[in-house]
């Protein structure tokens, strides 16, 4: 059992855990409001409405694209980690880039790009290669970061004890790299359960989009909610798999901050193949929704460039990213702290509590907020503050993930030898334990950021009256069929996108100094 | 921190702040609108000028602005709403929340095009049509009524949208005009028929990729794509049903002032600018492509006149959306 150093300060006993439960309950309002709307329900009513044909075949659709998704996603994210960390590829750097770029395309601008191209992506296969085109890099960002950190000498001794490169892969590489791919796996899992746009465009129902039928149809909100509760036992059922899989084990390493680079697999004759199928890759991650943003510009008559109307837009998308970014990285830090140093099932359980929200789709967060909040507290009512609350809520666990992911390979020992070489402990969190976690903080801030930028619901309901947000401005010009006026929304985003993008890309190879 | 990272988030917080402090009066009249933002953002300045009243406009769809408007009550901030379907109009006055409207404000309206509450009234509508695929039905293959859709020779070959507001209004309407029974049959032939997509704009695209030879949609969808560059419209053409027949349904796009509005009489005209003849004219030449119910102003060529449509006798107060819901989630569309 560590104890960790910022445990022994005077308030940190009481702050972090104190701090850490008012985030999370902040988190779980959302989760209340569902519940609360959905027992206004009578039993019977519920089980007329749950147990029917439609529902089951709403689950098993939920289901197979969970499993689908998550599957595929990770075995993108992981093939794609290794060729560009462990192999001889050439420019390996340019095609860690490449693999980074689909974050920077919103699902939907993707889902549209593959429905124009081709309608076999309306079935079930199609949808589970296009989300995970979307999604995948989810996975590989956090792989690739792994097998930077991962030391060598693991893999060294393995060999020595006689075990072939392919063993060497599977029992040590593998399992070391396991609570980055699961993190990864989660949010991807996460992020189907709550998918609306891309999935709308291909046709393929699930649970949420059910659910926003039912605001849009039977104008139902008890009814949809109902269908949020089954969304949230899928959540939980997720959570409880990712835990199993993650089991008990410690992770820390002294000394990670200086793992040598691994030594490389060369490729050989296998380079071409191996090049050749990266590139077919890319065109389909990139070069597919690129090309058709690119030819809604060129044909649509809508198409003009209001740089009146888009210049406002694309500041609001910058700052609320930002704000919002960096919000939910101070608010995932004392969460995870708790859950990684003062590991408890308590602690644990609290932190996987604000996981469950981000499941819901946008529209129930967005409720539940207006409901909280224009009855508690109205001053707040579509201000700024209660936006960036909602994005946070939303988009939390992107941050937790990438938090946790340092804060793991961070050994407390490393803050006591500091506090004995006579730092404070302020100075040793600020000298040494902030400087470790950099990386994690750099990509959970660009994670949010990421996210943010392409929100809409939330955004449409609580922004403060007047807003626009690229995201909103694309949604306006695409829900009126003018695909040429909102190409250049859409082509804002991506291109906004690609700092955030780029750093995500240099730190998770532990480039962000 | 880093020096860049905080000039980064300074720049972002200056930017943010300098965005959002532009916008936020108390005395502006406040619009949830759920119709298409273009249309108000070429109606607002006009009245805006006329009458010297800010408006600031919130935008969303029906299925949102409605849920929100609900769960809001009687705090809303909002002074009106405007739809672009009649049942999230009559969502919102289910739970008492719109005021009733002056007489001078609804006059310019067709009586069908109003409820008998006057607790909101239709400005525009939209009509539904039968989209074809040139290139696999030919006109004569074309079905008489909306209703034969749901017959086995049209196994495979329709596609619509049941799980919108549009395709609601349109049951509404069948059920309207043709009673319980055969609403349900018509339901249940169409479901074993039909291919469903999510949205009106994906069955245009699929007809017109000759995914599926015919589709139910509103008529601007297809006007709307062939003023953009009919790529997803060029290989199709409309059928208008007419001789009221219930695929000649109009469905009407709301407007209303709610009960607790702080701005009500600033309400009343607005709702009434909407309806009255400058409005009216306004809303005929935007890029909306959608009917005005102002007798006195005609939508331009090559939309279809409005008084050729024929559509089915159908009052806005006959919809009946609770029974349209309970059927289409019993045959399985919901």
């Amino acid at each position: 059992m560590h104890l960790g150093t910022l445990d022994t300060v005077r308030y940190g006993r009481w702050l972090v855990p104190a701090l850490a439960g008012a985030i999370v309950a902040a988190c779980l309002v959302p989760v209340g409001y569902v519940l609360w709307s959905a027992a206004s329900v009578g039993p019977d009513e519920a089980y007329d409405f749950l147990v029917r044909p439609r529902i089951g075949e709403l689950l098993w659709n939920t289901g197979r694209l969970m499993v689908g998704g998550v599957v595929l996603s990770v075995v993108f994210g992981v093939c794609g980690a290794w060729v560009v960390e462990r192999t001889s590829l050439p420019l390996a750097g340019w095609w860690h880039g490449a693999l980074c770029a689909p974050l920077a395309i919103p699902a939907f601008v993707n889902g549209y790009a593959w429905v124009a191209t081709t309608h076999a992506v309306q079935s079930y296969p199609g949808t589970v290669l296009v989300v995970s085109l979307s999604y995948y890099p989810l996975v590989y960002l956090p792989t690739v970061a792994a097998l930077r950190r991962l030391d060598p000498s693991l893999e060294e001794v393995a060999a020595a004890l006689g075990r072939r490169p392919r063993e060497v892969f599977t029992r040590v590489v593998l399992p070391a790299l396991a609570p980055a791919v699961l993190g990864g796996a989660l949010l991807v899992g996460l992020h189907l359960l709550a998918e609306y746009g891309a999935l709308q465009l291909l046709n393929y129902p699930t649970l949420t989009t059910a659910i926003l039928q039912q605001y849009g149809t039977a104008f139902n909100g008890p009814a949809a909610t109902l269908l949020a509760s089954v969304l949230l036992l899928a959540c939980l059922g997720l959570l409880a798999l990712e835990m199993l899989a993650r089991g008990p084990a410690h992770r820390a390493r002294v000394g990670s901050g200086t793992a040598r680079p691994a030594p490389r697999t060369r490729l050989g004759r296998w380079t071409a193949p191996v090049v050749l199928g990266l590139g077919f890759f890319v065109a389909l991650a990139v070069g597919l929704p690129a090309a058709s943003l690119v030819r809604w510009l060129v044909k649509g008559a809508s198409a003009e460039l209001d740089l009146a109307r888009m210049l406002p837009a694309a500041g609001t998308s910058i700052g609320l990213a930002a704000v919002a970014g960096l919000v939910a990285t101070a608010a995932a830090l004392p969460v995870v702290w708790q859950a990684v140093r003062r590991r408890s099932s308590w602690s644990l359980g609290v932190e996987r509590a604000a996981y469950t929200t981000s499941a819901l789709p946008g529209v129930v967060v967005a409720l539940a907020l207006v409901t909280v909040a224009i009855s508690w507290l109205p001053g707040l009512y579509q201000t700024l503050p209660l936006l960036v609350a909602a994005y946070v809520i939303l988009f939390l666990p992107r941050a937790l993930v990438a938090v946790r992911g340092v804060l793991e390979l961070v050994p407390p020992r490393l803050e006591e030898v500091a506090l004995t070489l006579g730092q404070s402990r302020a100075g040793a969190m600020r000298r040494v334990t902030l400087p470790l976690l950099l990386p994690g903080l750099v990509t959970a801030t660009a994670l949010v950021a990421l996210a943010v930028s392409t929100e809409l619901t939330a955004t449409l309901l609580l922004a403060p009256i007047g807003t626009t947000t690229l995201a909103t401005e694309f949604w306006s010009e695409a829900s009126a069929v003018a695909y040429g006026a909102a190409a250049p929304y859409a082509l804002a985003l991506v291109l906004l996108a690609v700092p955030a993008t780029v750093l995500l890309g240099r730190s998770s190879r532990g480039e962000a100094r | 921190m880093k020096p860049l990272s905080a000039v980064v988030v300074s720049v972002s917080v200056a930017l943010l702040g300098a965005t959002l402090t532009s916008c936020s009066s108390d005395d502006a009249l406040v619009v949830y609108n759920a119709q298409h933002e273009q249309l108000m953002e070429e109606l607002v300045p006009a009245f805006e000028k006329e009458t010297g009243i800010d408006v600031e406009l919130r935008n969303g769809k029906d299925l949102e602005l409605a849920a929100q408007l609900v769960a809001e009550g009687k705090k809303s901030p909002a002074d009106v709403f405007l739809t672009e379907n009649s049942p999230a109009m009559a969502a919102v006055e289910r739970e008492g929340l719109l005021a009733k409207l002056p007489e001078d404000v609804t006059a310019p309206i067709p009586e069908q095009y109003r409820p008998t509450s006057n607790a909101w009234t239709g400005f525009v509508a939209r009509s539904t049509v039968l989209v074809y695929n040139t290139d696999q039905i030919t006109e004569a293959e074309l079905p008489a009524s909306m209703l034969d859709l749901a017959k086995p020779e049209w196994k495979g070959k329709v596609s619509f949208s049941p799980t919108g507001a549009d395709f609601q209004a349109i049951v509404a309407g069948v059920l309207a005009t043709q009673g319980e029974e055969a609403t349900r049959t018509w339901l249940e032939g169409l479901k074993a028929n039909g291919t469903v997509y999510d949205g009106n704009n994906v069955v245009l695209e699929s007809v017109n990729a000759g995914e599926s030879p015919v589709g139910i949609i509103y008529h601007y969808y297809w006007y709307r794509d062939q003023a953009e560059a009919g790529e997803v419209s060029d290989n199709s053409k409309l059928h208008f049903f007419g001789n009221q027949d219930p695929g000649a349904f109009v469905s009407v796009s709301g407007a209303g002032v709610l009960a607790n509005a702080k701005h009500k009489s600033d309400a009343e005209k607005f709702v009434g600018y909407l309806t009255g003849k400058t409005g009216q004219q306004g809303l005929a030449d935007s890029y909306a492509l959608e009917y005005p119910l102002n007798p006195e102003v005609q939508l331009d060529p090559p939309v279809k006149k409005f008084s050729e449509l024929a559509p089915p006798a159908v009052a806005v107060s006959d919809l009946d959306s609770a029974a349209v819901v309970d059927m289409m989630t019993e045959v399985g569309f919901l």
